[in-house]
């Protein structure tokens, strides 16, 4: 997609090695180990926990506002099936989603009516002590190796020179232009691209400083024992059914980030960027040429 | 093959197989001893790190009365079947007794009268199911430290084993903890809920009430208490019913 007829020479560092044609950038250092190491862990790691909760979730298909909450008291989300449908519900919303929520088929041929069908759910056949299994021992490998990507990054700069906002990129109308170039796939091109973006930055700041405390700590206030010690955390989500359902909020963001995530990856030119995300190496696209910016304009 | 397999036609084949491995290679390490093992190491890591940062004595919430659930709901074994039970339910538990016995100086038993006229604790607190939903009621009892002081408990107890009356899908109900969640404020032995006489299907006429622990450790239908250093001689080694049945966490604070 950025490899358009640009004759353009790149006029930015790194210095241009044997490949930099006009045509072809240079391969440049673009991610350090901690970051490739952590992006493949969590790529794992994250995917385990979804695929364990929607099973944990399964057990019990609602979800509650408040200290307390069971099948008497009113839910706001479940996944339900009557006889021959299956359907979510968020508040007053009635959603049918046969064939895939409520009410699906197995490899088998068998109707299934639990929540979240065994494509979806580690393991596939409905385990609860096998799913809290899985769950619980990632939940370790999520908290430990994020905890240490936080420090490390700290330590290296990462998180200051790579990650923070500029006050400048922060502006409405900066955040707006790249909202508008993401939508037209104009990706940064040349040296941009050696940064991350306002987008990118935002999206892995609020999962690294966001959504994962926020997991982390609605999955420790469903524990009985750490209400126990850290009674705060009931009162921080207002109650375990709460935190219960802001958890589940929280893995539907993860879902929401992974899609939005790969999309960008195969937009952007997948092999480059995964080739990035193992060797460390990326070649940086050459930048297109330069458009007049005028107010007016209007279509790319 | 003459067809040119289009980009998206070729990634959503990759994603279809790289999900298929996903699942089956889940499955089949779900399914091996080694890998369990692994698994089940996190068991042991959450205990340690919660009794570090958790004191003995450290109270699970007690709520007010108007953050009572409405209706309490039940699970598991709602009416043991079989006949003596029927026989104690039809006689109003008269003739029910709790017994205490293993690691204890003084092995004996206590009517339902008996347990009420012990110095009783109640409180409002939060039943966790492990399914994931949560019911609030107000139990009372006395306490099991007073019922293993009662008793005596000899110096090598390291863990206190409730038997239960029901049996569910064939297998007789039991459970355990240590010596720190045996003793600790909030254990009692409840004949109560909000005020009444335990319901059957909550557990009567006496159930443990074990606040910082998810609901399968808070045995129903209890008959008796055994003192006992180690858990591999009962049942089935694992230290409780679905422990044992179908690998659920001994240690269910998580």
């Amino acid at each position: 997609m950025n490899n358009s007829a640009a004759a353009e020479p790149l006029q930015h560092s790194p210095p241009p090695g044997p490949t930099a044609t006009p045509t072809r950038g240079p391969l440049v250092l673009r991610h350090r180990v901690s970051t490739r190491l952590w992006h493949w862990l969590n790529a794992v790691t994250i995917l385990v926990l979804l695929m364990s909760g929607l099973s944990i979730f399964n057990a019990h298909p609602r979800l509650y506002w408040g200290q307390y909450g069971a099948n008497t008291d009113g839910s706001v989300f479940r996944i339900s099936s009557t006889q021959t449908t299956g359907f979510m519900e968020i508040g007053a919303l009635r959603i049918e989603t046969t064939g895939v929520l409520g009410r699906w088929t197995d490899a088998d041929g068998v109707q299934q009516t639990k929540a979240f069908p065994s494509w979806a759910t580690i393991p596939s056949m409905y385990n609860l002590a096998l799913a809290r299994r899985w769950h619980l021992f990632f939940a370790w490998v999520l908290g430990i190796s994020a905890s240490a990507y936080l420090v490390w990054s700290l330590v290296n700069g990462h998180l200051r020179r790579d990650l923070a906002p500029r006050r400048a990129e922060l502006a409405p109308s900066h955040i707006w232009h790249d909202i508008k170039e993401h939508a037209r796939l104009r990706f940064p091109a040349g040296e941009a691209a050696l940064r991350y973006n306002i987008l990118q930055k935002l999206a892995y700041v609020g999962v690294l400083l966001l959504l994962i405390p926020l997991v982390i700590l609605t999955g420790l206030t469903m524990s009985p024992g750490m209400n126990a010690a850290w009674p705060w955390l009931l009162d921080l989500f207002a109650g375990r059914q709460s935190a219960r359902t802001l958890h589940f909020v929280a893995a539907m963001l993860f879902v929401g980030f992974i899609v939005v995530h790969l999309l960008m990856v195969l937009l952007a030119g997948p092999f480059n960027e995964i080739r990035s995300m193992i060797t460390g190496k990326f070649r940086l696209p050459v930048e297109r040429t330069p458009v007049p910016v005028t107010p007016s304009e209007t279509a790319p | 093959m003459s067809r040119i397999i289009s980009r998206r036609n070729m990634l959503t084949t990759t994603a279809a197989a790289a999900g298929t491995v996903l699942l089956t290679g889940c499955d089949e390490l779900g399914r091996s001893e080694g890998f369990r093992k692994v698994l089940h190491s996190a068991e042991k890591l959450t205990f340690r790190a919660q009794r570090l940062i958790t004191d003995r004595n450290t109270l699970a919430r007690e709520f007010p009365a108007s953050d009572m659930s409405p209706i309490f709901r039940a699970n598991g074994s709602t009416m043991p079947g079989a006949a003596p039970y029927q026989k104690h339910l039809a006689e109003r538990f008269a003739n029910w007794r709790l017994a205490i016995d293993g690691l204890v100086q003084t092995p004996r038993s206590w009517s339902l009268a008996e347990l009420r006229a012990m110095p009783q604790r109640a409180q409002i607190t939060r039943h966790d199911c492990v399914e994931g939903w949560s019911a609030i009621g107000e139990w009372t009892g006395p306490q099991l430290s007073a019922i293993l002081d009662a008793a005596g408990v000899k110096e090598d107890a390291k863990f206190v084993v409730f038997r239960c009356a029901d049996t569910y899908n064939g297998g007789r109900y039991y459970e355990s903890v240590d010596m720190v969640d045996a003793r600790h404020p909030q254990t009692i032995v409840a004949h109560s809920l909000n005020g009444e006489p335990l319901p059957e299907k909550n557990g009567a006429p006496l159930r443990m009430r074990i606040e910082r622990q998810l609901g399968y450790k808070h045995a129903k239908y209890l008959t008796g208490i055994e003192v006992v250093d180690t858990l591999e001689n009962i049942g089935e080694c694992k230290g409780g019913y679905w422990e044992d049945r179908s690998g659920y966490q001994w240690y269910a604070g998580m």
